[in-house]
C-alpha cells in the first residue's frame, strides 16, 4: 500500500520540479529544482528495485555534475530582464519545436510497440542488481563501455587544451625544486667587518647634525 | 475506539512504530555524542595547549554543551534583507538532515542496522557527496561576499577529495566483495582492512578531514580571512543546525572509517571472551578513537594554503589511489584472494 503512494510522490515531484526548472525566474533556483528532480528520479529507481542505478544517479548526477552546474550558474552574472527581452521574438520558434516534440512523442506512444520495450519493469531477482549489471557491462557491452570512456577522455583532454595557456611572468610554486634546494645555494655566510657598523652610525649622526 | 486500537495494532502500524523507535534509538545517542564532542574538542585542545578548557559549568564542565545550546536558542534569528529567503532557510536544515539520514545504513552490531541495504556503501557515499549543497546554498543565499567565497572554496574542496574518497572505497569493496556494510565488516573478521590497505586508510582519513572541512583543511571557514566562511550570516538556531551538522558529519565520517577499515563492531581479536562486550560498545570505542585523532590533528597542524590543498588532492591522492586500485585488483586476482 505504501509503495504506490511513494511512486506518486516521487513521480509528481519529478514532474513538478522539472517544470519549475523552466519556470523559475532565478537560474540558481532552476538548478536547485533540477537537482530535486534528479533526486526524485533516484527515488523512482529505488521503487523499481534498481538501487544500484539509483545510487549511481545520486553520486554522479546529484553529487558531481549538478554541483559543477550550480557552480557555473552562480558565478555567471545573469540579468533576468535582459534574458526576457527576446521572449516574444523567439516564441514562434519555441512553439514549433515543442509541437514537433509532442507529435513525435504521440507517435511513439500510439504505435503498437511491445509494452516490455517501454515500460520499466521491476528487475529484482535472485542476484543483486549490482552483480547483474556488472556481469553484462564487462562482457557483452565491454566495447560500448570502453568507447564511452574514451569519448569522455577525449572531451576532457579537449577542454584542458582549450583552456590551458602558459602566461609569462606568473610566479608558480614548484615543490620538487623547493625540496631539492641545498643549504649551499640558499644560505650565504658573509663575514662582516666589525668596524663598519660604528662608522655607518657616525656617518648618519653627522648627516643629522648637518640637517639641523 | 475499537477501530482506533485496531489501527494501532495493525501490522503496518506496528512495523512503522518499530522503525520510528529504531530511528530514535540511533538519533538520540548521536545528538548526545555531538553535544559532548564539542566539549571534548575544547577540553582536548585545551589540554594539548597546556590550559584547562571549559571546566566551570557543571562537574568537569559536563553541562557546558547545554549552556551553549541554551545561549544559542535565546538569540535572535536574523534573515538578511538581501538574502534569497527560502534557500537561506533550507540550507541549514539540509545540512543537518543529511548528516542524520546517513546513519540509516551504518551497522552498530550484528544485525543492528536500521536499513540493511545491498548498496549501503554507495548510499553513504551519495549522502556524503550531497553535503556540499547545504554549504553552497548557504553561501549563495546569504548574498554576501565572505559566505560566497567560503562556499566556493568548500565546494571545490569537497569535490576534489570525493574523487580520492571514492577510489579508496573501491579498493575496500574489492577486498570485501560486497557493497553491503554488514558484509564489509564481516569480511574483516580475520584481519581489519587497515592492515593490508594501510596507505588507503591514511588517505581515507585525510580525505575525510577535507570532506568535513576540518583542520588543517578548514579553509572554507578560515576565520582569519573569511570571518567564518559560509555561515557568517547565520545566527541562533540556524547557526546551531550548521554546527550540529558539522559535528554529526565528523562522527559519521569516523563511523565510516571504523566500518571500512577498523572492523566495525568486531573486537580487536577473535577471542570468545572479547565477544562478551557487545558490538555497539566496540563500535563506539573505535569511533571515539578516530574522533580523538580528528581533534589531535586540529590542535597540532597549521592550515594548508589553498593551492597546496588542491595539489594534494589532484596531483598526489588521485594518482596514488588510482594506482593502488589497480594494484589491489592485481594482487587479489593474482593470488586468488578474490572474495566470492
Amino acid at each position: 500500500m505504501i509503495a504506490p503512494l511513494f511512486f506518486y510522490l516521487f513521480a509528481l515531484m519529478t514532474v513538478v520540479s522539472g517544470l519549475m526548472v523552466i519556470i523559475a525566474r532565478n537560474p540558481v533556483h532552476s538548478v536547485l529544482f533540477l537537482i530535486l528532480s534528479f533526486f526524485n528520479s533516484a527515488g523512482l529507481f529505488v521503487l523499481l528495485g534498481a538501487e544500484f542505478l539509483a545510487m549511481l544517479l545520486m553520486v554522479v548526477y546529484v553529487g558531481a555534475v549538478a554541483v559543477l552546474f550550480l557552480f557555473v550558474v552562480m558565478m555567471l552574472d545573469i540579468n533576468i530582464d535582459e534574458m526576457r527581452q527576446g521572449f516574444r521574438q523567439h516564441l514562434p520558434l519555441g512553439l514549433v519545436v515543442g509541437l514537433i516534440l509532442i507529435v513525435e512523442l504521440m507517435m511513439i506512444f500510439t504505435q503498437d510497440v511491445s509494452s516490455s520495450n517501454i515500460l520499466a519493469t521491476n528487475v529484482s531477482g535472485e542476484l543483486s542488481n549490482t552483480a547483474m549489471i556488472g556481469s553484462v557491462l564487462y562482457t557483452e557491452y565491454l566495447l560500448n563501455f570502453q568507447v564511452a570512456g574514451l569519448i569522455l577522455l577525449v572531451a576532457m583532454i579537449g577542454a584542458i587544451t582549450l583552456t590551458m595557456r602558459h602566461r609569462e611572468g606568473v610566479k608558480r610554486q614548484v615543490i620538487s625544486v623547493q625540496n631539492s634546494r641545498t643549504r649551499n645555494e640558499t644560505v650565504q655566510i658573509v663575514s662582516v667587518d666589525s668596524h663598519v657598523a660604528p662608522k655607518v652610525l657616525e656617518d648618519s649622526r653627522a648627516a643629522n647634525k648637518q640637517l639641523k | 475506539m475499537e477501530t482506533l486500537t485496531g489501527f494501532f495494532t495493525s501490522p503496518m502500524m506496528v512495523e512503522l512504530m518499530w522503525t520510528v523507535a529504531q530511528i530514535f534509538a540511533v538519533i538520540v545517542p548521536l545528538l548526545i555524542a555531538v553535544a559532548y564532542l564539542t566539549l571534548a574538542e575544547r577540553r582536548v585542545i585545551g589540554l594539548m595547549q597546556l590550559r584547562k578548557g571549559p571546566n566551570v559549568v557543571g562537574p568537569f564542565g559536563l553541562l557546558q554543551p547545554f549552556a551553549d545550546a541554551l545561549k544559542l536558542l535565546s538569540k535572535e534569528t536574523i534573515l538578511p534583507s538581501g538574502a534569497s529567503k527560502a534557500v537561506f532557510v533550507i540550507a541549514p536544515m539540509l545540512t543537518f538532515v543529511l548528516s542524520l539520514v546517513a546513519w540509516a545504513v551504518i551497522p552498530f552490531g550484528e544485525g543492528m542496522v536500521i536499513a540493511d541495504v545491498n548498496v549501503g556503501i554507495l548510499y553513504l557515499f551519495a549522502i556524503s557527496s550531497l553535503g556540499v549543497y547545504g554549504v553552497i546554498m548557504a553561501g549563495w543565499a546569504s548574498n554576501s561576499k565572505y559566505p560566497f567565497l567560503g562556499a566556493m572554496r568548500s565546494a571545490a574542496q569537497m569535490i576534489s577529495y570525493e574523487v580520492s574518497l571514492g577510489l579508496v572505497i573501491i579498493t575496500v569493496i574489492m577486498a570485501a566483495g560486497s557493497l553491503n556494510l554488514t558484509d564489509i565488516v564481516m569480511a574483516q573478521k580475520d584481519m581489519w582492512f587497515f592492515i593490508p590497505l594501510f596507505p588507503m586508510f591514511v588517505i581515507f582519513f585525510i580525505s575525510t578531514l577535507a570532506e568535513t572541512n576540518r583542520a588543517p583543511f578548514d579553509l572554507p571557514e578560515g576565520e582569519s580571512e573569511l570571518v567564518a566562511g559560509y555561515f557568517v550570516e547565520y545566527s541562533s538556531m540556524s547557526f546551531a543546525l550548521f554546527f550540529l551538522g558539522e559535528y554529526a558529519n565528523m562522527i559519521l565520517m569516523s563511523g565510516m572509517t571504523t566500518t571500512l577499515f577498523l572492523g566495525g563492531w568486531l573486537p580487536p581479536f577473535d577471542w570468545p571472551i572479547l565477544y562478551l562486550i557487545p558490538g555497539p560498545v566496540w563500535f563506539a570505542l573505535k569511533v571515539a578513537l578516530v574522533l580523538f585523532v580528528f581533534l589531535w590533528v586540529r590542535a597540532t597542524t597549521p592550515r594548508y594554503r589553498y593551492d597546496q590543498l588542491m595539489r594534494l588532492g589532484w596531483k598526489i591522492f588521485l594518482p596514488f589511489t588510482l594506482i593502488f586500485v589497480v594494484l589491489t585488483g592485481g594482487v587479489l586476482l593474482g593470488f586468488g584472494l578474490l572474495p566470492q
